[in-house]
């Protein structure tokens, strides 16, 4: 497979099948994937990230979000075609595929296994929080999501940049590696105990500055 | 009524609206996301919940009214209902869905229908209110004023 690197958008139709593009990025910005099945919280998610000068393609459900990645059986995506996904973030009540099953295909993946992704919820379910960070989602948001959740989620990006990686974003294998790295590349899936953020490692960059963020007390029932 | 008139009244009557719980703090962020590139950005999310209420709230009461009540399929609308109500800081609206679910858990169908129409009710009040609001904001702008910034 051909694969020429990160192209300029600038070529991509505005709508894929569903999909919702935005129009005119350049290659430094971080692309997120941005899936839930409420279009409100859509197209809220979708205006704090790009206030943030993140791209973002919104989807409203796993299965589109798995089509999007090349993870579906059709194997016809965006991403194949070089987009990177520098995070991908869901909700986690979503009819059809949960935010948690969509997580775990995620991490299944070669492609996407280290693509960093965040899970939403309205509901501050103690046994729910620890069972998405254990399958290796780097962070838990309660709904409703705020400017500053999603300024702590630039802050992964900015961070794993910074690590050396010219701005590629955290997407960091290339596609065109995939055929190449050997099963054994990640062995055991990242924990949030390992607070190193060095990108050679599969670890989370999330460390342990603020056990809190995982505990965020909210209005909720 | 000059431009810092109807700016004192914009300013006023969204207190007012945060003082009796009809707006939370998640209304302000919502403010906070818009700017002159997205100018109708409030308004455009509150039209798409208003839009999304309606149908959930019609399915809420064709679920009611069934033979058999399916206190589940009752209980998704709910929570659909108030993550949205949660996402715009219709504060009110949201409170009214949480007791809602306690009643569905409770397979309590009296309470849940009580719930419903408090539901009908907070729901057009707040609707009327923002429809207020953003008639204050449409004057302001058509006298050549700006929306006052949210603290």
């Amino acid at each position: 497979m051909e694969i020429s690197g990160v192209l300029s958008r600038r070529n991509m139709p505005d709508e894929i099948g569903g999909f919702d593009l935005s129009p005119g990025h350049s290659e430094e910005e971080a692309h997120v994937l941005a899936v839930d099945d409420s279009l409100v919280d859509r197209k809220v998610i979708e205006r704090l990230l790009k206030i943030s000068s993140c791209k973002v393609t919104a989807v409203d459900s796993g299965r589109r979000a798995l089509q999007f990645l090349g993870l579906d059986e059709e194997k016809n995506s965006a991403a194949l075609d070089g987009l990177k996904v520098d995070l991908i973030i869901t909700d986690y009540c979503m009819p059809g595929m949960t935010g948690y099953e969509l997580l775990k295909k995620i991490k299944e993946s070669s492609t996407f296994r280290e693509t960093p992704v965040v899970i939403m919820s309205s509901e501050n379910i103690l046994t729910r929080i620890d069972r998405c960070l254990e399958e290796g989602a780097e962070d838990f948001i309660v709904k409703p999501v705020k400017l500053s959740d999603v300024k702590r989620l630039k802050d992964y990006m900015t961070r794993e940049d910074r690590d050396g990686n010219e701005g590629r974003g955290i997407n960091k294998r290339k596609l065109g590696e995939a055929c190449d790295v050997s099963p054994s590349f990640s062995s055991s899936p990242p924990s949030i105990s390992s607070s190193s953020s060095s990108w050679s490692a599969p670890s989370s960059p999330t460390s342990l500055d603020s056990p809190t963020r995982r505990l965020k007390t909210s209005t909720c029932d | 009524m000059d431009v810092g008139q109807l700016q004192r009244q914009f300013t006023d009557y969204t207190a007012s609206l945060f003082r009796e719980g009809f707006l939370d703090d998640q209304f302000t962020q919502l403010q906070k996301l818009q700017d002159e590139n997205n100018p109708d950005f409030v308004f455009e999310v509150v039209s798409l919940f208003f839009d999304d209420s309606e149908k959930l709230v019609n399915n809420m009461a064709k679920a009611l009214e069934q033979q058999t009540v399916e206190f589940k399929q009752v209980d998704a609308h709910v929570h659909q209902f108030k993550g949205s109500s949660s996402s715009v800081g219709a504060h009110r609206v949201k409170n009214v869905c949480v007791t809602f679910r306690n009643f569905c858990e409770q397979q309590n169908i009296e309470g849940c229908k009580r719930c419903l129409q408090q539901l009908r009710h907070e729901y057009s009040l707040l609707k009327s209110k923002l429809e207020t609001l953003f008639r204050l904001e449409q004057q302001i702008i058509a006298a050549g004023g700006s929306i006052p910034m949210v603290e």
